[in-house]
């Protein structure tokens, strides 16, 4: 097996894992919150349209980036308002955004871009090779010429889990998740707190959809992110909601898409190891490899009025 | 009459609010509404053919609806069944080109048994158990298992042992006898069977027999509308929970089976028809009601053909369908908002009042 030798594999896993490791850990913050995030799709779809639509207009890939995150931040933002402030069914709503996100970007890749798409001249983010790393004989190749996000992405993972396991207002937001309720008792806002998880997740699901538009590539093409929010709320599931988790999940997902793509010439069906994930995903439900429990308040609403 | 009305009023509400928005939108794009829109209806609806091709465009959201609507009833979520319709089809697809022998009703009531049948274990076994034993969320499970079927009809075409030698991904078409008649002649392009009609219609009637007629459906929306009463009342709310999930994986497998000997005749790659989630959107659209299920579908069978229309006459993209269905979703979902926007005027009124009186 002389494929897991070449390093291309394991940069290609790190570089699959990034637009399904963002989003889910986005999706750790909202459901830690306590919603329930199925929007992740829609949320990336809108992040890597808008993402690539302002690096065109502006000539800058940054300000592209900055616009998919103030786009995704307000679909996020109008998710949340309808899951926390209307109490309406949380699934049935990331449907929505999901349907909604899909739409508007395909009808809005049509009718200002027209018939060729996003022009081949549209920036994209610089990719980046760290001085010393890049020197080391079989790591430095995984590391070498990946794209900036993969970095950020490193970042992020440890960021988070300190931020939620080891900050008060981490602690308070996953109370806010487990029982809404007494959170409220001791005097902490549960819907500020909410609000800001689920926006949190939509910032990191643009992130990744970003990364997909003007990271790997410097194009959009309709229903670009093709499943990946929910490859992502798998890799969440798998990583028991926690950030190590889902990125733990989220190169192990990213692996199996690596994996299809090197052995697609040796004459195995992509489609059964893109199967994967999900298969893993239903496993670790079924409790056969140690439980995933989601926080208590997943998916409830809470009224303080009531 | 008053509930009759409270309950038509939402979705038309939120539906004529999603079309305004969707009127904006193309305005500001610089096209005239009204033509877009004409155009959407006229295509739709606008002869026979059209008409034929809204009917059968709605048939698969119908039946695909009638069992989403039967899971929401009994307090689930199936959002697999995009999974569950291509799973069946490639079921009743294998078993209308391989049993030759049979003669034609035969082997139609067949391939729909098989279908259902593929359909009712695929959308109910894994996650209804997972669900009733370890309580993991069907809406999770039905996703999950809906990727793994889409990619299982996949590979069973390019490359598995479905494919037809030496062809492009496709699959052998079913056998002649086994492919639904057409309307009639002048229908013929649209594609319209009217078997199909009748098995749409006969599943919308079965549907509510059974959720509102029978014991078993009293039990699956007391489940569903009080989990823990129903089981203080003593139904068995584990059981109750598969055969809810199994009955709605049974109507995505009929949607699945019906289009296939109905219009496809044989395994295609078009993966991404999404009936699954739109019939989610017929479902909510009407109230998980199966007679509602019939009319919302229709509804969206004209948004999908009026839509194509739509792209071809007045040059806006059929994805604008996708637009206006996102946003009927979401102030479906939201009009709860309604009643407490109703009720905050009425406290500032009476406020207002009293503080005018004092």
């Amino acid at each position: 097996m002389n494929i897991f030798a070449d390093p291309q594999i394991w940069a290609s896993t790190l570089s699959m894992a990034v637009p399904l490791a963002l989003p889910a850990i986005g999706g750790t913050f909202s459901e830690r919150t306590g919603v329930v995030n199925i929007a992740m799709e829609g949320i990336m779809l809108m992040g890597a349209f808008f993402g690539v639509a302002f690096a065109y207009w502006t000539g800058s890939a940054w300000i592209g980036l900055l616009m998919a995150l103030i786009i995704g931040g307000l679909t996020s933002a109008a998710f949340a308002w309808g899951a926390i402030r209307v109490s309406a069914d949380q699934v049935v709503l990331g449907m929505a955004i999901n349907i909604f996100a899909g739409g508007i970007t395909a009808f809005l890749l049509d009718t200002v871009f027209g018939f060729s798409g996003t022009p081949v001249t549209t920036p994209k983010l610089p990719n980046v090779s760290i001085p010393g790393i890049d020197q080391i004989p079989y790591i430095g190749q995984i590391f070498t010429n990946q794209s900036i996000l993969v970095y950020v992405m490193i970042a992020i993972v440890i960021l988070s889990h300190w931020f939620l396991f080891h900050t008060r207002l981490g602690l308070r937001m996953r109370s806010v998740g487990e029982n809404p309720l007494a959170a409220d008792t001791v005097g902490i806002n549960v819907w500020r707190l909410r609000y800001s998880g689920v926006i949190i997740g939509g910032l990191l699901s643009a992130l990744g959809g970003a990364y997909l538009s003007i990271g790997v590539l410097n194009s959009f093409s309709v229903n670009m992110t093709n499943g990946r929010g929910y490859i992502a709320l798998a890799a969440m599931i798998f990583g028991k909601w926690t950030p190590f988790g889902s990125f733990g999940a989220a190169l192990l997902f990213g692996f199996s898409t690596a994996l299809g793509i090197t052995l697609q010439g040796h004459g195995v069906s992509s489609n059964l190891l893109q199967m994967i994930p999900y298969a893993l995903t239903i496993v670790a439900l079924t409790g056969l490899v140690g439980r995933s429990i989601p926080p208590a308040a997943d998916g409830l609403p809470y009224d303080p009025k009531r | 009459m008053k509930a009759l009305r409270s309950t038509i009023l939402g979705p038309v509400v939120a539906t004529l609010l999603a079309i305004i928005i969707g009127g904006i939108l193309v305005s500001a794009m610089g096209y005239n509404p009204f033509v877009v829109y004409g155009s959407l209806v006229s295509g739709a609806f606008g002869n026979a053919a059209s008409l034929g091709n809204t009917i059968t465009a709605s048939i698969p959201l119908i039946l695909c609806g009638l069992g989403i609507a039967i899971a929401f009833q009994s307090g689930l979520f199936n959002i697999g069944a995009d999974g569950q319709y291509w799973v069946s089809a490639s079921a009743s697809v294998w078993v209308g080109y391989h049993f030759t022998g049979l003669p034609g009703w035969l082997h139609i009531i067949f391939c729909l048994v098989v279908g259902m049948l593929v359909g009712a274990i695929w959308g109910g076994i894994i996650p209804g158990l997972t669900r009733a034993y370890v309580g993991s969320s069907e809406v999770i499970t039905t996703m999950m298992l809906s990727y793994i079927g889409i990619l299982l009809a996949r590979y069973l075409i390019e490359g598995g042992p479905m494919q037809q030698k030496g062809f492009n991904p496709e699959s052998p078409e079913i056998a002649q006898n086994t492919q639904l008649p057409y309307f009639n002649q002048t229908l013929m392009q649209s594609q319209l069977s009217l078997v199909a009609v009748a098995i749409t219609i006969l599943a919308a009637v079965a549907a509510w027999f059974l959720l509102y007629k029978t014991t078993t459906g009293y039990q699956l929306r007391a489940v569903g509308f009080n989990q823990r009463a129903a089981r203080y009342a003593g139904m068995r709310v584990t059981l109750f929970t598969i055969i809810a999930l199994c009955l709605s994986g049974l109507f995505a497998g009929l949607a699945g089976a019906v289009q296939m000997l109905g219009v496809d005749h044989r395994l295609l790659d078009g993966f991404s028809s999404n009936y699954g989630y739109t019939a989610i959107v017929v479902s909510l659209l009407a109230r998980n009601n199966p007679f509602g299920v019939l009319l919302a579908g229709l509804f969206f069978g004209a948004l999908t053909t009026g839509g194509q229309n739509m792209q071809i006459v007045s040059n806006v993209p059929a994805a604008l369908t996708d637009v206006l269905q996102g946003l009927i979703i979401f102030f479906v979902a939201c009009e709860r908002i309604v009643p407490q926007i109703i009720q905050w005027y009425r406290r500032r009124r009476s406020t207002r009042s009293s503080v005018a009186a004092s």
